[in-house]
């Protein structure tokens, strides 16, 4: 297969990546891009409906919630928060599972039978119940919330790269890298990890995804920052609320997690396969 | 002088006991290929594997030595076996495209070996193989050492990897059955330059394969080995024109002829493999006993 038209005609990768980048962009530049104050409240605009209907104001482009706040504004500083977590907690849950399912996966016996033995038990815990679990027990608050995600889903990680190691692990150029005199750390780092990073970079994009469910539901039970500071879980709550007045306010930032999650996932099977010698 | 390898009533078991290996005694002279035939199963590559250190960690073996160029690989500490199994050992593998890493290039995979196990500088190792892909008729190696195994035809990768295994210029090469995985056309040519290369370097090959008639092709000793036992050894043309044990005449009926594809071929003959059994039988209690 031709290569070059496969690298240029991706339209998942391009669709994905094209979201994610306008939303990380936005959140960056929020105080730049947004409209309007997101905490400015004005009783006078309360429930707004977004531009393209009847009583809408100009400046106000996806409306108002109750207390008059811009939705939009909203969304776009509530992805400060998703994106950061996104990054920090996946990166976190990442370094730690793909370390130890590296090496239980190559080196096998007891370090394999350790690691396995601790991701069964973590596992054994439902994952939203432990986030909540562990926040109560950390608090409330933007690094507890990055180390609650990263402590559940660590394990994720851990069982993927595991697995893969160790099919890695019997192959014969791990032998080969052996009889040339490659010491076990050697062999890991050099022969087996090349093979496995496409799959961490797919899991990788894919835990950001769900860092951003996460916090979204921890904002949604209220467990999550405990500032004034808009998120995309805390908006969903309140749009729950006034479902009936304004639907508006429930159904954009879902629209948003959702495009989000979805994006994530995809641009990370995207890249996996572009990481990919075989598939490249 | 001493054998380049050299390895005395060597034995291993799997873990419930059973033996893989019983008693193998083989030697391979600087320059000589020596074959080592038996249908799979027979415990050849673990034999191969034995030599190169990297037994599965589930067999162990029990009893024997393995002297490479006199050195007792069995009372060397681990790292300089390691070292010395690097410097003078190389393997000519089954199937060449596990054998190589699918995501790194070709050319990084050849030296890196050159420059770890002989400190050669990353200039001179390129020099070397680029060299050796001469050798074995690649004629773009600009295009070869750039790619990925997967961009390569079965072929390439195993001239990629027979350039590799003699690019260090080992004493000793295991060959466990290189042609076996290639199409039929193929499996000529890489016999050939295998037997050119080697005659070249003069280099000892321990030649791994199921296939007799490969062994008149290329070798000039052949052991036959019949679940982990070597029942017969010989010359290859005292072998071939007198065969002394009946599972090696059995093997021979079995084998095709180039000459007469279409004569008879007998399966081995049941009446030789029971008796095999109850020879390897009573050898078996013959050797539990001293060893408890
Ligand atoms: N990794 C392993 N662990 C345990 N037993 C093995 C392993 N690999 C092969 N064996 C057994 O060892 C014996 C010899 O196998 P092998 O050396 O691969 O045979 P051959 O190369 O002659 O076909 C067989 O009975 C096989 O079942
Ligand atoms: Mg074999």
């Amino acid at each position: 297969m031709d290569r070059a038209s496969r690298r240029g005609l991706s339209p998942r990768l391009w669709l994905a990546g094209g979201w994610l980048l306008l939303a990380l962009l936005a959140a960056i530049f929020a105080p730049l891009v947004a409209p309007q104050d997101p905490l400015a409240q004005d009783l006078m605009l309360e429930r707004l409906p977004p531009l393209w209907l009847d009583g809408a104001e100009p400046g106000y482009w996806l409306g108002t919630d109750s207390l008059g706040r811009d939705l939009l504004s909203r969304l776009i500083f509530g992805g400060r928060i998703a994106f950061i977590v996104a990054f920090a907690a996946a990166i976190a849950a990442c370094l730690v599972g793909s370390t130890l399912g590296l090496i239980a996966g190559y080196f096998g016996g007891w370090a394999d039978r350790i690691i396995s033995r601790i991701v069964d038990i973590w596992m054994a815990f439902p994952p939203v119940l432990f986030a909540i679990l562990l926040v109560a027990v950390l608090g409330t608050g933007l690094s507890s919330v990055i180390l609650a995600i990263a402590i559940i889903d660590w394990t994720r990680f851990c069982r993927v790269i595991r697995a893969e190691a160790m099919g890695q692990s019997r192959m014969d150029y791990v032998e080969n890298a052996r009889i040339a005199g490659y010491g076990r750390i050697g062999i890991m780092l050099r022969e087996v990890l090349p093979n496995v990073v496409p799959s961490i970079v797919a899991l990788l994009s894919l835990e950001m995804g769900i860092a951003v469910i996460v916090e979204a539901i921890l904002s949604f039970v209220n467990l999550s920052i405990s500032t004034d500071d808009p998120t995309w879980g805390g908006i969903i709550a309140e749009g729950r609320l006034s479902i009936h007045q304004a639907w508006w306010v429930l159904v954009f930032p879902l629209i948003t997690l959702i495009l989000t999650v979805l994006s994530f996932s995809q641009f990370g099977e995207a890249l996996k396969a572009r990481f990919d010698p075989v598939l490249r | 002088m001493s054998a380049c390898l050299d390895i005395a009533n060597l034995s291993a078991v799997l873990p419930n006991g059973q033996r893989v290996l019983r008693s193998v005694s083989l030697s391979v002279q600087p320059g000589e290929v020596r074959a080592l035939v038996g249908e799979s199963g027979a415990g050849k590559t673990m034999i191969g594997k034995a030599v190169l250190g990297v037994l599965p960690s589930s067999v162990r073996i029990v009893e024997g030595d393995m002297l490479l160029e006199g050195e007792d690989l069995g009372r060397l500490q681990p790292k300089a076996r390691r070292t010395l199994i690097g410097a003078r050992t190389a393997l000519i593998p089954q199937d060449p495209l596990t054998a190589l890493n699918p995501s790194r290039r070709i050319g990084p995979q050849m030296t890196d070996r050159l420059v770890r196990i002989l400190g050669w500088s990353g200039e001179k190792a390129d020099m070397r193989i680029r060299q050796l892909l001469d050798e074995v008729q690649i004629r773009d190696p600009e295009r070869v050492l750039k790619s990925y195994p997967h961009e390569l035809s079965g072929g390439m990768r195993q001239r990629v990897l027979i350039a590799a295994a003699f690019a260090a210029e080992p004493r000793l090469i295991v060959a466990d059955e290189p042609t076996t995985a290639l199409d039929v056309t193929v499996q000529k040519q890489i016999l050939r330059l295998i037997a050119a290369l080697q005659r070249e370097h003069g280099t000892a090959i321990l030649f791994v394969t199921h296939d007799l008639g490969v062994v008149a092709k290329i070798s000039q000793k052949v052991s036959v080995l019949y679940a982990g036992k070597v029942v017969e050894e010989a010359d290859a043309a005292a072998l071939f024109a007198a065969p002394q044990h009946p599972y090696t005449r059995a093997l021979m009926a079995a084998t095709p002829r180039y000459t007469d594809p279409f004569a008879s071929l007998k399966p081995v003959d049941e009446a030789v493999l029971a008796g095999l059994a109850a020879e390897i039988a009573a050898a078996d209690l013959a050797w539990r006993r001293p060893h408890g």
